[in-house]
């Protein structure tokens, strides 16, 4: 049985945010009287990760899931609460803890800005006390996965974005983590430098079993990682499952686009009980139920002279879109 | 084996913050040069021949304000300013989850640029030299190791200092701005615009109970062959960092605490 490497009970987590009035009497009663008030952004949430997942946290904007990586990482300290990550009580940060975990987050860097990427990563090398034979092999290893090489010698301030994550992420990985938090670490990326570093995330998690925590905007990160995902709303948990249950659920149906011989045809269609979505020329968009698309499919191809068909479903992003804005999904 | 560990780190520390001090060369020479307060304050006493009233010879007095500007450029520390900057920039956040207080890092980064810093002010030293060729002394080696050891405890102090300063940002945005309260006492107190022995004898009566004479003047006077108490310097010197460096490590276990990540 594969057990929980993360383990949260009844997390809490609460930030006093000074408040002020607009104009200029605000900014003088600001000055004087400073209102504080206290802001419950993680509200009694409670899940379980296993070893060697990956799991995607969704949300929108300030929903919180950041917050929930930093508390899972040890770097903000929760209000109310337990946490257990890989066995420790991550806001004590021991150095055994320390050692396991590492977190990226996308546009920001530990890489030292006016040297080369090499430099820094025999210095996290030192810091995390691994000898100089291990670190040649292990940089020669990750650089050989992220298909990286002579940018490891270019200083930092010279290498494009998608290089420069290369660098960070074989930076965050030189101690061989087990636990890593990634916080949209394909923000600002173009498509292939995104594609390549989900290629790398997958086989890194195949060949060493490490658990995965991500947030990230862009669906295609977790749609292609994730097989379960937490969707956070407003600092509570919405839905936390299986990711393809989610998307069944919320999208049961597929939308066929029939492009037929002709108008008459078309015609024929529209009048032959299926729902219809929409109907331009000899051009006919029909609704079908997920369970019976093969037997629609059928009835289409024996019944109607049809030229083209083309299976859609409604785009990924709009599902997820869907999910950010409710409350919650009972599935 | 974790010596030889622990050795390489510190050793991999300062040299890659050596690495990074050396991209900036020129800025670190105009630091250097920008140093030379104790010139000016010496150009102001020899010609007003104040020294006459502290009972210091004027050779005596070039010695210690070129010994002043050395101290002062081994001693020189920013960590508020960098950890501020990397607070408010969330680059603080990947530091505090490796297995390294963040605050080895900056001081690598002090001991790396003082490492660059020391052959341009030798350079200035020789300028100094042949302006004033009758101030040239050689100082035996157990003083130079005497000033070595105090300058850097100097350093120490002020370091400790700045980081406790540098760990309001846990809950001030702006905790330079406390840094620049204490910047006014050590400018006047440290003994970098005049020797101590110069100020009235109502300060005299309470300075030696704060850090600052210890931090140019109790070295500056050790090196330049001044009469001064070393074993006292000493002694207060190493209370001091005995004193800061709990305060240190208190206030950073309760700003760690506070830490909201904020920038990141």
């Amino acid at each position: 049985m594969v057990k929980n490497i993360i383990d949260v009970r009844n997390l809490s987590k609460s930030f006093d945010i000074s408040s002020k009035e607009p104009g200029l009497k605000g900014t003088i009663k600001h000055f004087f009287q400073r209102q504080t008030k206290s802001i419950e952004v993680i509200k009694n949430i409670s899940f379980e990760i296993k070893e060697g997942e990956i799991v995607g946290f969704l949300g929108a904007n300030g929903a919180g899931k950041t917050t929930i990586l930093k508390m899972l990482c040890g770097l903000i300290y929760p209000s109310k609460g337990s946490i257990l990550v890989g066995g420790h009580m991550p806001f004590r940060r021991k150095e055994n803890f320390l050692k396991k975990i590492t977190l990226i987050m996308g546009q920001k860097q530990q890489l030292i800005w006016d040297l080369p990427p090499i430099e820094s990563l025999y210095l996290n090398a030192s810091i995390y006390e691994i000898d100089k034979f291990e670190t040649k092999k292990r940089i020669q290893k990750l650089s050989e996965m992220l298909e990286i090489d002579d940018e490891l010698f270019i200083p930092v301030r010279k290498l494009s974005l998608g290089q420069r994550m290369k660098s960070e992420l074989l930076a965050a990985l030189i101690h061989e983590p087990n636990i890593l938090f990634l916080d949209e670490p394909t923000l600002g990326l173009d498509v292939n430098a995104q594609r390549n570093l989900r290629k790398f995330l997958r086989k890194y998690n195949e060949e060493t079993n490490a658990t995965i925590c991500l947030t990230s905007h862009y669906m295609k990160d977790i749609t292609s990682l994730c097989k379960r995902v937490i969707c956070v709303h407003d600092g509570s948990i919405s839905y936390d499952g299986k990711l393809d249950q989610l998307l069944k659920k919320l999208s049961p149906v597929k939308h066929i686009l029939v492009v037929c011989r002709s108008e008459k045809d078309a015609t024929k269609l529209e009048n032959s009980g299926f729902t219809i979505k929409n109907k331009t020329n000899n051009e006919i968009t029909i609704i079908v139920e997920n369970n019976s698309t093969t037997s629609s499919l059928k009835k289409i191809l024996n019944n109607f002279d049809i030229e083209d068909l083309y299976i859609n479903e409604p785009p990924i992003d709009e599902i997820i879109g869907r999910i950010l804005i409710k409350k919650n999904y009972d599935i | 084996m974790i010596f030889s560990l622990i050795n390489r780190k510190i050793y991999t520390l300062l040299k890659v913050q050596y690495s990074n001090m050396m991209e900036y060369r020129v800025e670190i020479a105009l630091w250097a040069i920008s140093g030379i307060i104790p010139f000016f304050m010496l150009n102001i006493w020899t010609n007003n021949n104040l020294n006459s009233s502290i009972n210091i010879s004027a050779i005596m007095l070039s010695r210690y304000f070129l010994c002043a500007f050395f101290v002062r450029q081994f001693s020189v520390v920013w960590v508020v300013f960098s950890f501020e900057e990397d607070s408010l920039m969330g680059k603080v956040s990947p530091y505090l989850i490796q297995p390294l207080n963040p605050f080895f890092r900056y001081f690598a980064q002090h001991l790396a640029e003082q490492i660059t810093r020391f052959p341009f002010a030798l350079i200035i030293a020789f300028f100094f030299f042949i302006f004033n060729p009758e101030s040239i002394w050689i100082p035996s080696l157990g003083v130079l190791f005497l000033s070595i050891i105090s300058t850097f405890l100097s350093f120490l102090i002020q370091f400790l200092i700045q980081s406790i300063v540098a760990c309001l940002c846990f809950w001030t945005e702006k905790a330079s701005s406390i840094e620049r309260l204490l910047f006014i006492p050590t400018l006047f107190l440290s003994g970098l615009l005049a020797p101590v022995a110069s100020f009235p004898e109502y300060v005299k009566s309470w300075i030696y109970f704060t850090p600052f004479p210890y931090l140019i003047d109790f070295p500056a006077n050790l090196l330049s062959g001044n009469p001064t108490n070393v074993s006292l310097g000493f002694t207060i010197q190493i209370l001091w960092v005995l004193l800061l460096f709990p305060v240190f490590k208190k206030i950073w276990s309760a700003g760690t605490k506070k830490f909201t990540a904020m920038g990141s």
